[in-house]
């Protein structure tokens, strides 16, 4: 186990510059998400972490060594890969062995380290198998056995469950968190579903086009984005954004351009008559009397909430109820924001208010 | 005739008829697909072999059907010293030229898998011996060797290595070594650019997760890439080894079997007893007796190209 460090990293891929200088700590046993959209940078930071990509400017230290020049596989770190990387023609016993067996470690030591893996991962009665012959979430698992059977410094998860069903990938993000509270080991995971991210990790970090929007606990995130895009990724479904100008009077509130009044529980710093933007999530919507007028578009039940898209005025916003709601589409409805719930976010800037 | 009646019967009751029911069996249908190129192959392919091999069994000459002689084109080849020297010639052409041709060919095909500049330029001047005709490049390598005006003589010459022509074709061992490596020369594009295929299709993050596991240039090779390669080595061996053993033209053109046989091939000497001098049976005989050689080629990869136990589908045990 060990902490890493990872200090105003740039990558750059001949002339295009993916990576704008981005520093993680990661405490000794946290476990980390790198969290954003495709093409964000995330995975090529791992790859980094990994050694599989050279490191253009900026210093990464595994345990405090720095290994921008270490070859990988002095790093004392594991990978799992998004298509598994099983080797096909080895059992699923030589595919856990075989790090052990390169390092010129005994038949006995090997069997009995992947005895114990497997055991771990209830791998046991599948290990004279082939990769072939394994469903997705068994190869998965095998994959985390191959990583836990070195017992690294450091896993690294690259999208791990990308390649598996919406059920199988519920119950194996039970699974890897439950391994990591039972190894305590340094974890750096790689996803672009925020509902993993959430779940999963001490510390998310959000990237965004090279640079890392935030970084923080994921209630932190939740609670209090930086900026719009952090608001806008963070939750499901993502957070309305409404446009319009910060008005103070009597009450504060933002006015939008059809002149409804948004309400705020406290007037932020500033000049009012400012340009922001709104952001509500869908579950801080409460219907009822007073609130904002809106026609129903569409209504979602999924059992243990109702989801309505509804249109104020000329924008369309998502409201999630706990109870079950009787409108239909057409209808007319009144939705009360939540004022404490609300974030404010710079127009120009995108930064939170 | 009483499935006609039955059929009938079922038909006028509603069922599809006969005629509906093959109109839209595969099998049926699968069989009239295959027939032209089956009448083709038995045509051409299969009755020549049997003609052929029926030929061995007669004393047939050029211009002169031949009597059913049994054995006797057999039992004078067992004691034909320059058969069995053929016999020879051609397992030493053909051990020697399929190993170096894999070696060479799995080395060219790593080297051209790695990221490299002008790559496509690269593979594509590697397939160039193979597109050559066979002729046209047995005639190159013929003023190569020739015992005059031999370029690697002269180079040698010119370097003070050798005061003397090396006499490429005119001495058995080095036109034994020579045609060899002219074959070599040939084969070798057809095993590289296949088994680049097959490199090509394992998988990078195979290599990226050996990496991290901790092995070496080597031990990826040896526990990833030859592994995985093994099919396509089967398949391309058994192709390069069919072609050697039954090569005729390179050495027909180069040293027609010469100096002294000792370069007599199987195919050619089977075509200078049988065409040349005439004698059918006896030539016929000689290219009878390379099918139990071939069969053994095909039979050893046979095996080889069994299905791996790790290739098999999805599927629990």
């Amino acid at each position: 186990m060990a902490s890493v460090q990872i200090r105003d990293v740039r990558k750059s891929f001949g002339d295009v510059e993916i990576l704008h200088g981005v520093s993680v700590p990661i405490e000794d046993g946290q476990f980390v998400v790198l969290v954003g959209p495709s093409g964000c940078g995330k995975s090529t930071l791992l790859r980094m972490l990994a050694g599989l990509e050279n490191i253009t400017s900026g210093t990464i230290s595994i345990g405090g060594r720095v290994v921008n020049k270490v070859h990988p596989k002095e790093r004392d770190i594991a990978m799992v890969f998004q298509n598994y990387a099983l080797y096909p023609h080895m059992t699923v016993a030589k595919n856990m062995g075989f790090s052990l067996m390169l390092r010129g470690a005994s038949k006995s030591e090997i069997g009995e380290r992947v005895n114990k893996a497997a055991n771990i991962l209830g791998l046991t009665p599948l290990l004279e198998r082939y990769p072939r012959q394994l469903s997705g979430g068994q190869r998965q698992r095998v994959a985390m056995g191959r990583a836990i059977v070195r017992d690294p410094q450091v896993f690294l998860f690259d999208e791990p469950l990308s390649n598996l069903d919406a059920k199988l990938r519920v119950a194996m993000r039970t699974e890897i968190k439950e391994l990591h509270q039972r190894l305590k080991t340094t974890t750096v995971y790689v996803t672009h579903d925020q509902i993993e991210a959430m779940t999963m990790a001490d510390k998310i970090v959000v990237m965004h086009d090279g640079i890392i929007e935030q970084m923080g606990a994921p209630l932190d995130l939740y609670d209090r984005p930086a900026n719009q895009f952090v608001a806008g990724f963070i939750g499901s479904p993502a957070m309305n954004f409404l446009d319009g100008k910060l008005q103070a009077n009597g009450s504060a509130y933002v006015e939008t351009a059809q002149g409804q009044k948004l309400p705020l529980k406290t007037m932020p710093q500033g000049e009012g008559g400012r340009d922001v933007v709104y952001g509500i999530r869908p579950e801080h919507f409460e219907m009822g009397e007073g609130g904002l007028p809106a026609e129903v578009v569409v209504v979602e039940p999924t059992g243990s909430e109702t989801q309505i898209v509804a249109r104020i005025g000329n924008q369309e916003v998502i409201a999630v109820f706990r109870e079950r709601q009787s409108v239909k589409p057409g209808d007319k409805i009144s939705l009360r924001p939540r004022a404490d719930a609300a974030h404010l976010f710079a127009k120009d800037t995108g930064k939170r208010i | 005739m009483s499935t006609v009646e039955e059929t009938a019967e079922v038909s006028r009751s509603g069922e599809p008829s006969l005629w509906s029911r093959l109109k839209t069996n595969r099998n049926w249908l699968a069989i009239w697909f295959m027939l032209p190129a089956a009448i083709f192959l038995i045509l051409f392919l299969a009755w020549p072999l049997i003609l052929g091999i029926w030929l061995s069994f007669t004393d047939a000459r050029l211009a002169r059907p031949g009597q059913f002689v049994g054995f006797e084109n057999y039992e004078w080849l067992w004691d034909d010293s320059i058969f069995w020297l053929s016999v020879f010639n051609t397992l030493l052409y053909t051990i020697v030229a399929s190993a170096i041709k894999f070696a060479v060919g799995l080395y060219l095909a790593l080297l051209l898998n790695r990221h490299m500049p002008f790559k496509a330029i690269i593979r594509s001047v590697v397939l160039i011996p193979f597109i050559v005709p066979t002729v046209l490049s047995a005639i190159a390598f013929w003023w190569i060797y020739d015992a005059q005006f031999s370029i690697i003589s002269w180079s040698l010459r010119q370097m003070g290595l050798i005061q003397e022509n090396i006499n490429f074709l005119g001495d058995g061992n080095w036109a034994r070594g020579s045609l060899i490596f002219a074959n070599i020369w040939r084969g070798v594009p057809f095993v590289a650019i296949t088994l680049l295929a097959g490199l090509q299709t394992v998988s990078p993050s195979l290599y990226e997760a050996a990496t991290l596991d901790g092995a070496s240039a080597w031990q990826r090779f040896r526990y990833v890439t030859y592994p995985l390669l093994t099919p396509i080595i089967a398949v391309v061996m058994t192709f390069s080894v069919l072609f050697t053993f039954t090569d005729f033209q390179l050495i027909w053109a180069m040293t027609r079997g010469g100096p002294v046989n000792a370069t007599h091939l199987m195919a050619t000497l089977s075509y200078q007893r049988g065409i040349l001098s005439g004698r059918l049976g006896e030539g016929a005989a000689i290219a009878t007796a390379m099918i139990p050689f071939l069969l053994a080629a095909i039979m050893i990869s046979w095996f080889g190209l069994q299905r791996r136990k790790w290739q098999h589908g999805e599927g629990n045990d």
